[in-house]
């Protein structure tokens, strides 16, 4: 028994467990020194939590629009990061139109759909024509090839924005709805925060309901599964993949105007962080499944706003909040390390694709 | 024939809408605005002109060539349809930017661009004429395919060629200044921006004549020339361009120096990154990694700034080097179980979190944070010190010729094969009894090696090392390189990294949309042509394993066999 183990185990499985301990053990050691130094009260862990939430919403959404391509072609869509981005960047001035005409605080309703609408509407286009334009020909080429064009389209994507809307910050109007909070008992929780987490919720559970309940939807998990057989079934593969393309660019683009109320600015860079995050997020929960994107989501979401202060303030690394990237990076190596398939999957560890 | 008219139609129009939307998102994109200066033929044609022109024509030539309609009056009708579609496709700009004010939401969507697109002469009138010369550029491209081949070949090489010529013409004019007598034989050519419309028809008539030549004369392909022929023929090609390299800056000036010290630090990048992604077919996109780690230890063994340890180049070179190598290694152990996108992404992580170290406070003392680490010691040889762009390059040209000897023994070496082997198929290559951990990490290592050397010149050219020239921006533009140039081919590396590293350096407009170009190129590529400008013999085998099998599987003649 023991020595079948000892033949197991390389010396790369030893330096990355090695790792893996030290990691964990600095993870461990600096909670508990931070909670010992209750600088923080449980108020700000909370708002920090619930901060966390609405940003692990809207990474929620965007890491469906990976999931489900990545579920039915079996490649990660790198420019799916300029999907997002171009969606609220070209409702920003659909918005200012609004402003202008003083319907965006008169009707703030009507203005959120209208915006909605137009993002969740451009943010799909662009995803179709990417897959009609780039990836479809390249369907059966080798992998590598579709990852490349993938990752020119990204760069295209966003210069291409970057020479349409110009390159400064283009300011998002707030609605006046949205500012202050509510109170729940004791907790304050702000109004934009609530509205950006259910109106995740919502997307999710719409998306969630196609997938799993919807015609559509059967064909494409089928499509997923073997697409030469569901074509022999009836089914129109190349539509089904342009749909799918679709729903994933009208998630990114409803998540896309949840950020920019979160955070009022757009700009041709925007997706990239997210787009990262997001794609951690969908390997977290398992890629190629809905559930898990949410999971992945809303677990990172919360990590990444409660850990700079949870895990390194109390190594007494000063500007803890500067390093927040490296911790969702660092989630990714060890997930794609130790649990490939994610929290929820199964069926995708170590899949050759 | 009248069944197929109504294909016809479709296709022509087909082929007239795309070329005028990319007519359209060019304009909008600002690209032809930003070209509009910039004459190729004084006073004629700028090459604003030629980036709006030139979709409809391609396009145009592009939907005649489908044809199958052998009359030559079919054939000019499909293109200038096409032609005339894309003409009002770019039309409907200038229009609707008369009645709707654009510019609120387009920054580039600005009156000076309407009037260069109805050729300065207001809405009617001009309108018109861009229709007119829609159709008759539509037709000119379509009558492409009704001249002989040998000479539609020229006559495109020629209009790149004057294209070029006057795009570049500022430094032409710079380069030939220095040449006494010579400038005088070739100044006349050039105007006071772009080429004087004589020197632009001398251009065309010699390119065209020379091209048309070339042609006609039959040259046995090097591939079928004897071994010992084929051998000498490659001695003297690389000895002639070692000569052309050591004497370039003495003949182009200070000014080329420097471009040539992108370019160069760029091969020698981008020769490590092809060991990595071309031989061994791991995607890294954190390979700036490498080339900050090479940068910031030079930093800190030589920075008097940081005081903490005070060797010269030479002495912190190899510590350089060596640990560029280790964090090669490092970071390849967790990432060897990783495939294809996978491993593309979390290198893309290690690459920020190395950036985002050097700029976090908390490493400040070591790394300089944000203001980055100053005051990098010049290299010295003997009482020499290296601190021109003239003396770096040729620093940094003896950096090539050693890892470019590297890269090409390693090539055919059994390691190099390893890696093909790993590359063609992980699975099949560790059956053959490839042990994928070392060959992986060797790969890694190796590029981690010409990263961390390039980054170690790259330091002591600016003398500093800032956080902010380690962005994911230097590991795309490797990627692109190496991708334009051929994955796996070493030529391709130099070619690329002289077309995509130098073009930027010589046209400040395209500065501005280089990362557009290079997307749009990355795509372009991979649907057209997969293996790259100047590919590696293997690689299009892979990539087009149906159709261009015949010219490689020739056999070789048989008394030139060694093994006969």
């Amino acid at each position: 028994m023991l020595r079948t183990w000892r033949q197991r185990i390389t010396f790369s499985d030893i330096v990355v467990w090695a790792i893996g301990l030290a990691i964990a053990f600095m993870v461990i050691y600096g909670t508990i020194a931070t909670l010992r130094l209750g600088k923080y009260t449980s108020a700000t862990w909370l708002d920090l939590i619930i901060t966390g939430l609405a940003l692990g919403g809207i990474y929620a959404l965007i890491a469906l629009g990976y999931t489900l391509v990545y579920g039915i072609l079996r490649m990660i869509n790198f420019a799916h990061s300029e999907v997002f981005m171009a969606g609220p960047f070209t409702a920003a001035f659909l918005a200012d139109a609004l402003v202008k005409l003083g319907i965006w605080n008169r009707y703030p309703l009507l203005s959120l759909v209208l915006v909605l609408a137009l993002a969740a509407a451009i943010s799909s286009g662009i995803a179709f024509l990417l897959e009609r334009i780039a990836y479809r020909p390249l369907r059966t080429a080798p992998r590598l090839v579709p990852l490349i064009t993938a990752i020119g389209a990204s760069f295209f994507l966003q210069y291409t924005f970057r020479g349409l809307y110009g390159s400064g910050l283009k300011g998002f109007p707030t609605l006046e709805v949205l500012k202050g909070y509510w109170t729940l008992g004791t907790i304050h929780i702000l109004k934009t925060q609530a509205v950006v987490i259910l109106g995740a919720l919502a997307m999710m559970l719409i998306l969630y309901g196609i997938v799993q309940y919807t015609k559509f939807g059967k064909a494409m998990r089928s499509v997923s599964e073997d697409k030469e057989t569901a074509a022999l079934m009836g089914i129109d593969v190349d539509r089904t993949i342009s749909v799918t393309f679709i729903l994933g660019g009208a998630s990114a683009g409803v998540a896309g105007i949840l950020y920019v109320i979160l955070f009022p600015v757009a700009h041709f860079f925007m997706g990239f962080i997210p787009g990262i995050k997001a794609f951690t997020a969908a390997v977290l929960g398992g890629i190629g499944n809905v559930p898990g994107a949410f999971l992945g989501g809303l677990i990172l979401g919360v990590l990444e706003s409660v850990g700079p202060s949870l895990f390194l303030d109390g190594m007494g690394i000063p500007a803890p909040y500067q390093l927040k990237d490296v911790i969702a990076f660092i989630i990714l190596v060890f997930i794609l390390i130790f649990r490939p398939s994610g929290i929820l999957g199964e069926r995708m560890a170590q899949a050759k694709a | 024939m009248s069944t197929n008219t109504s294909a016809l139609w479709k296709q022509a129009i087909r082929a007239g809408l795309i070329g005028g939307a990319i007519v359209m998102l060019l304009a909008l994109v600002g690209v032809i605005g930003t070209f509009k200066d910039r004459d190729i033929i004084s006073g004629w044609i700028s090459m604003g002109h030629v980036l709006f022109l030139a979709p409809m024509l391609l396009f145009a030539y592009n939907a005649a060539r489908h044809v199958e309609s052998p009359s030559k009056a079919g054939i000019l009708l499909v293109g200038a349809i096409s032609g005339l579609m894309s003409a009002l496709v770019t039309a409907i700009l200038p229009l609707f930017g008369q009645v709707v004010n654009l510019r609120a939401m387009f920054a580039n969507a600005s009156p000076d661009l309407y009037k260069m697109l109805t050729f300065g002469q207001g809405i009617p009138l001009g309108v018109i004429i861009l229709l007119l010369v829609g159709f008759v550029m539509g037709g000119l491209g379509a009558s492409l395919l009704l001249l002989p081949i040998r000479l539609r070949k020229a006559l495109s090489q020629a209009v790149v060629w004057v294209i070029l010529a006057g795009l570049l013409r500022e430094l032409i004019v710079v380069v030939i200044s220095r040449w006494g007598i010579v400038a005088y034989l070739i100044r006349w050519m050039f105007a006071q921006n772009g080429l004087a419309p004589v020197g632009a028809i001398a251009i065309f008539v010699i390119i065209g004549a020379l091209t048309f030549w070339q042609s006609g004369r039959k040259r046995p392909a090097p591939r079928d020339l004897p071994p010992q022929q084929k051998q000498k023929r490659t001695l003297v090609t690389l000895g002639g361009a070692g000569i052309i390299l050591i004497i370039l800056p003495l003949v182009l000036g200070v000014y080329f120096s420097e471009i040539l010290d992108t370019v160069g630090l760029y091969i020698l990048m981008g020769l490590g990154l092809n060991i990595v992604v071309g031989f061994a077919g791991l995607l890294d996109l954190g390979y700036v990694a490498f080339f900050a780690i090479g940068a910031y230890t030079v930093g800190i063994l030589t920075s008097p700034e940081l005081g903490l340890f005070h060797l010269t180049y030479w002495q912190a070179l190899p510590f350089a080097v060596v640990v560029a190598v280790l964090a090669g290694v490092v970071l390849g152990l967790p990432v060897l179980k990783m495939r294809g996108d996978y491993l593309a992404i979390v290198t893309l992580g290690f690459g920020e979190i190395i950036r985002i170290l050097a700029l976090s406070d908390w490493l400040k003392p070591w790394l300089g944070g944000s203001q980055g680490i100053q005051q990098i010691a010049h290299p010295w040889i003997g009482s020499l010190e290296i601190r021109n762009q003239t003396q770096l390059y040729y620093l940094i040209l003896v950096a090539i010729a050693i890892a470019g000897f590297i890269a090409w023994r390693l090539k055919d070496s059994h390691l190099g094969r390893s890696w093909m082997a790993v590359r063609e198929d992980e699975d099949v290559a560790q059956a053959m009894g490839i042990n994928l951990v070392t060959t992986k990490l060797l790969a890694f290592a190796s590029g981690a090696f010409f990263a961390g050397l390039s980054g170690t010149i790259f330091a002591t050219k600016l003398t500093a090392a800032y956080p902010h020239s380690f962005s994911l921006f230097v590991s795309i533009n490797a990627l692109c390189l190496i991708i334009i140039g051929g994955m796996g081919s070493i030529p391709g590396v130099v070619v690329g990294s002289l077309v995509l590293m130098g073009s930027p350096e010589l046209l400040r407009e395209f500065a501005e949309y280089r990362y557009l170009v290079y997307g749009a190129l990355l795509v372009v590529m991979m649907l057209m042509k997969p293996e790259g400008l100047w590919p590696e013999a293997r690689r299009r085998l892979e990539l087009h394993e149906e159709n261009e099998l015949v010219p490689l599987e020739e056999p070789q003649p048989v008394l030139n066999d060694p093994g006969q």
